[in-house]
């Protein structure tokens, strides 16, 4: 049995449909004719919360789901069509208290001026719990939504064709991302100054243009949204390779990874500190978590014979970028801790059925950590950033003393 | 036999970037805490107005290179403060701003989509336009459009982001697990679309919402834009809250529709007003003066001047004579992203107009722009705006109101207490929601093309 480490691990859910397994919507406690109902995911979210967990992300994509990764399929057999997740976030936010919003945004084709006020908003309507999962899209019939750009189809992943494209997407993410944060910095604390003397709203020397130039685009700025309540929101991307890695190591809060042991797990932070460093980012806070689907039971058989039933269901046996654990609360405690000390501060769990796997964490996993004296018994802060150990940041134009 | 009573449409706008909102009161609180947008909202569904409607801006207001600080400056984004708002309503239409220049429709039709159902159909979208490079420098694609195309690539927009709504007929959705099929119909949300300003296909990832697509609100008072509204709106946004030019633009847009195969009752006038409410006529005379005088400082008059002599007035003294200089024709402008700089099309002649009528009257530059500017709409007691308000829309010069309070958050408040209760009382306004859409507050067909009731 592990020892309670010293640091607090961090505990996310990732939110998609009915759960991440295919064959998820089919099992009984899932209500796959709510999906697209606001109950649904105020339920989810609700039922993360009582749990305790830092924060909840929700899936996203700019077409609709497919079982390839590059191209659509037509199959009429598993989830398919998915509401924006920045509104469901927005939708969510006042029936909660505590909680992390974690929405993902497909940056390839959307504009940052418009995320970065949705963000910031989100965070002023949640009371500073927003954050944003940017996401690439290489996906052809994706640019064939919008029609702006062609994007050319890859065949390998690991071909060089596939890494300059891959490596330009990212590149144009890593622009975007640092356009969010500038804009969310364009207004500095305290612009608002309400000054009945001289008739002043704002004191506009507090304002500041951004003038981002950019290789596939420029932003001048200012925001038309004051500086949300965290001061920047909690940026986060998922990576698997260098180039993601990358961008993590430059703009990213939170990295998740799909680390499948702790040598894997020991060498990716590694890869990303070293990032870090080159960026010049070394020593600012930046989490590493890991990426697990659960399938969570009291018995590791009823675990496993869950999954068989589910791939049965799907025709064909489960894959997944991130390990698949099946197994009980005690064990994958084990695991969790396992990796923490291989260098990762928390996990984003993946429920292989949300209507089973979600309350068996927040009813299974986190007491079992709780009793080990690794998670929170109750919330510590108000904020996302609070809640991750992270401090409000200072602004980067502010010019005036605070 | 008389005409049966009309019945009337409300509508409160959330008071921000303009210079109808009073900050400077002390019961103004903030334009950005969502406690401001959840006590409007709350007030205005208390009342039963059928929605709620927030502008939109894409750039802080510039005047002479410089960020406009005289009135409120910034606010939220309008999707997300809709969809957040929903979480504390039940029935109140959520209507927003989007600017279709700066926008894909992919991207719009699924929010509006998402919106729709998150609100459980209560989305409306007001659809305007935008063709400025001042803009289009917070954006990747610029400052591209030329003006005479703004309304062809808005139109093209729309009918675009219709085809995305449609391209799901809303019955595809099976999620029957004994069979194992999810989707009723492997082609779902398949579109082609071909144009001059678009040409996108593939699948729309949003299933059909409650209202078929949310409501479509336009807002532009040119020729053109009164086409566009006839063809393809549900309701427009006008100035004219006065029984004349009310009854001639109504009469006007009515009209126009007969080309489009619709009938009058599918497109809802709604004029944006302002109002002074006192316990007696005589007091609230004495509120909507003192409320422009707050509107309309020194400072402010001699900006509000400079929209139309276009050059730096500072050297003027408010409470002195207006200038006896002419305005700067030029195709630069003194003041950017501002709606009121259209008004004025001919700034030799509004000059020479306003020194006259300030000299007739005594009047300094403040005195000028306080009685030349916005004036409330409706000016006293509960009794007084209950009749006028009824009197407009039976005249056909209005179907409603959508209300601008000079406060923010609490401006509406003593309307929903005291002037709705008497429209209730004759008759002509609802006392409870009809329906659970905005389709239904608005008595406007499910575009599946039974009535709105159906859907209840």
């Amino acid at each position: 049995m592990s020892s309670a480490p010293s640091a607090p691990l961090h505990l996310a859910v990732a939110l998609d449909g009915t759960g991440w397994h295919p064959a998820s919507w089919r099992e009984p406690a899932s209500r796959p004719r709510e999906l697209f109902t606001a109950r649904y995911w105020a339920g989810l979210v609700t039922e993360a919360e009582r749990g305790l967990l830092d924060l909840v992300t929700i899936e996203d994509g700019l077409g609709l789901q497919s079982s390839h990764f590059l191209e659509p399929d037509d199959r009429t057999d598993q989830v398919r069509g998915r509401l924006d997740a920045v509104l469901t976030a927005a939708r969510v936010a006042p029936l909660t208290r505590h909680i992390g919003l974690v929405p993902t945004a497909v940056v390839t084709h959307t504009e940052p001026f418009h995320l970065s006020k949705a963000i910031a908003t989100l965070d002023h309507v949640s009371s500073g719990r927003a954050g944003v999962r940017v996401q690439i899209t290489a996906r052809p019939h994706e640019a064939a939504h919008f029609g702006r750009r062609t994007i050319e189809p890859i065949d390998a992943y690991d071909s060089p064709a596939a890494q300059d494209l891959v490596t330009d997407l990212f590149d144009e993410a890593a622009d975007y991302t640092e356009v969010l944060r500038r804009l969310w910095d364009s207004w500095e604390d305290g612009a608002e100054i309400r000054d009945a003397a001289t008739g002043r709203f704002i004191d506009r020397d507090r304002l500041h243009p951004i003038d981002f130039e950019g290789r596939r685009f420029s932003v001048r700025g200012p925001s038309i949204t004051p500086r949300p309540p965290q001061g920047q929101p909690v940026v986060t991307a998922l990576g698997h390779q260098t180039v993601p890695y990358r961008l993590i190591a430059r703009q990213a809060d939170i990295g998740y990874v799909t680390a499948h042991d702790p040598g894997q797990a020991r060498a990716i932070v590694a890869e990303i500190r070293a990032e870090q460093e080159a960026a010049g980012r070394a020593g600012e806070p930046l989490h590493v978590f890991g990426d697990v689907v659960v399938f969570l039971d009291e018995t590791e058989r009823a675990a496993r014979d869950r999954l068989s039933r589910l791939d049965t269901a799907a025709g064909s046996p489960y894959e997944s970028d991130a390990p698949v654990f099946t197994g009980t609360p005690a064990q994958l405690a084990d695991l969790l801790q396992e990796l923490q000390a291989a260098g990762l501060s928390g996990f984003r769990l993946r429920p292989a059925v949300l209507g089973h796997d979600l309350p068996a964490l927040t009813r299974g996993l986190v007491p079992e950590l709780q009793h080990r004296g690794a998670f929170r018994r109750a919330y510590e802060a108000d904020t996302l950033r609070g809640l991750l150990g992270f401090a409000r940041p200072a602004n980067r134009y502010a010019t005036t003393a605070a | 036999m008389s005409k049966p009573q009309k019945q009337i449409h409300l509508a409160a706008h959330f008071p921000g970037v303009n210079n109808t909102t009073v900050w400077s009161d002390p019961r103004a609180g903030s334009h950005i805490d969502f406690g401001s947008f959840t006590h409007f909202a709350r007030t205005a569904e208390r009342a039963k107005f059928d929605f709620l409607f927030l502008a939109e801006g894409l750039r802080l207001r510039e005047h002479a290179g410089e960020i406009y600080d005289l009135d409120v400056v910034g606010r939220p984004d309008t999707f997300t403060v809709l969809a957040a708002l929903a979480a504390v309503t039940e029935h109140l239409g959520l209507t927003g701003t989007i600017n279709s220049t700066f926008n894909e429709p992919y991207e719009v039709a699924r929010q509006f989509a998402s919106l729709d159902h998150l609100t459980e159909g209560r989305a409306a979208w007001n659809v305007v336009t935008s063709w400025d490079a001042f803009t289009g420098e917070n954006f990747r694609r610029g400052g591209f459009l030329p003006q005479e195309e703004r309304y062809t690539r808005a139109a093209e927009f729309l009918a675009t982001a219709h085809e995305l709504f449609d391209s799901w007929r809303g019955d595809e959705i099976l999620a029957d697990p004994a069979t194992g099929t999810f989707l009723g119909d492997a082609k779902a949300g398949a579109f082609v679309h071909s144009g001059r300003h678009f040409d996108i296909q593939g699948r729309f990832n949003v299933p059909r919402s409650p209202q078929g697509r949310p409501v479509i609100f336009q807002a532009g008072d040119s020729d053109e834009g009164r086409e566009f509204a006839a063809s393809d709106a549900d309701a427009i946004f006008s100035r004219y809250a006065t029984l004349e030019e009310g009854q001639a633009f109504y009469a006007d847009v009515k009209r126009r529709l007969a080309r489009y195969g619709r009938r009058p009752e599918q497109l809802k006038i709604l004029p944006a007003a302002t109002f002074a409410l006192g316990d007696t006529d005589a007091e609230a005379e004495e509120l909507a003066r003192e409320v422009r005088r707050q509107q309309v400082s020194g400072a402010t008059a001699l900006r509000h001047l400079e929209f139309v002599w276009n050059r730096d007035l500072s050297a003027y003294d408010p409470d002195g004579p207006l200038p006896d200089i002419d305005p700067l024709v030029s195709d630069g402008h003194i003041a950017e992203g501002r709606a009121q700089v259209r008004m004025y099309r001919d700034p030799l002649a509004t000059a020479r107009e306003w020194r006259e009528r300030a000299a007739a009257h005594g009047w300094s530059i403040r005195d000028l722009v306080i009685n030349t500017g916005n004036r409330q709409n409706f000016v006293g007691s509960p009794e007084t705006i209950a009749r006028s308000i009824d009197a407009l829309v039976q005249a056909d010069a209005a179907d409603g109101f959508i209300l601008v309070p000079h406060l923010t958050p609490g401006g509406l408040d003593a309307f929903a207490d005291r002037v709705v209760p008497l429209l209730q009382e004759r008759g002509v306004f609802r006392t409870e929601y009809e329906g659970p859409t905005l389709r239904h507050h608005l008595g406007l067909e499910h575009p599946d093309g039974s009535g709105a009731a159906r859907a209840a």
